[in-house]
């Protein structure tokens, strides 16, 4: 279960990726982000950013042009 | 010595649309822990002004632009007018911003970030903003012309930053 949600919906490049890093910046280590996105470009995108950034990527589920990922703050 | 954190942008162009790629890739840069700076430079310092309404996309000589509404029956939103019209005919007043009007509907319409909120949020990520001081003289800004927060120096300035860091773009 994610401590905090985003919803990034509507969002388009760079901003799902500037406001997950804002609310990650918030949070403390080892807690939970779910980011919700509407954006295709952000599967990638957020993927790159946890590997520039360390923060860990734990999953990606896509449903009906709508993306969830979950990230662990590192 | 290199630094991988380190990034510079040397931005060049003022037009509406040229804005956007400079803040979007030093915002991008900065939440993905780079150290960025912009070096803004001729046309480029128009993206430093406190009013940035008057930036204006250009069709005229910009044959890449593609054209489509962003609103109408989807016919008409599908036609891309761009090939279509003869760039000649576009050397008519106020051409610039009906096309700059049409460009931030259609930003608007696909979600994508207002230019003054993109400035913003790399200020507020520490994006470092130097403004080419010989330029600004040369077209006869004030100081006051422009946002918070600007730096003002020289093309050795630039070289100081970019002499470590492996990321440098021109745009």
């Amino acid at each position: 279960m994610a401590d905090e949600t985003l919803d990034a919906s509507g969002l388009n490049c760079p901003l799902p990726i500037l406001k997950t890093k804002k609310a990650l910046s918030k949070m403390d280590t080892g807690k939970i982000l779910d980011v919700i996105s509407t954006d295709a470009g952000s599967v990638k995108d957020i993927e790159a950013f946890c590997n520039q950034t360390g923060n860990k990527l734990m999953s990606t589920v896509e449903d009906g042009g709508k993306y969830v990922f979950t990230i662990e703050k590192v | 010595m290199s630094d991988n954190n380190k990034m510079t942008i040397i931005a060049t162009k003022g037009t509406f649309d040229w804005a956007f790629p400079p803040f979007i890739i030093a915002s991008t840069g900065v939440a993905m822990d780079k150290e960025v700076t912009i070096f803004f430079t001729f046309y480029g310092l128009n993206l430093l002004l406190k009013d940035t309404s008057k930036l204006r996309v250009s069709p005229m000589g910009n044959p890449g632009m593609p054209m489509k509404m962003p609103f109408g029956p989807k016919w008409l939103q599908d036609i891309d007018f761009g090939p279509k019209i003869p760039n000649v005919l576009w050397n008519i007043p106020f051409a610039d911003s009906l096309v700059t009007y049409l460009m931030k509907k259609t930003m608007a319409k696909h979600g994508v970030a207002k230019l003054a909120d993109l400035r913003d949020m790399c200020q507020e990520f520490d994006v470092r903003f130097i403004a080419c001081e010989m330029t600004v003289e040369l077209f006869g800004y004030d100081k006051s012309d422009f946002i918070d927060g600007v730096e003002f120096a020289g093309a050795a300035s630039y070289f100081d930053e970019a002499a470590s860091g492996n990321h440098h773009l021109y745009m």
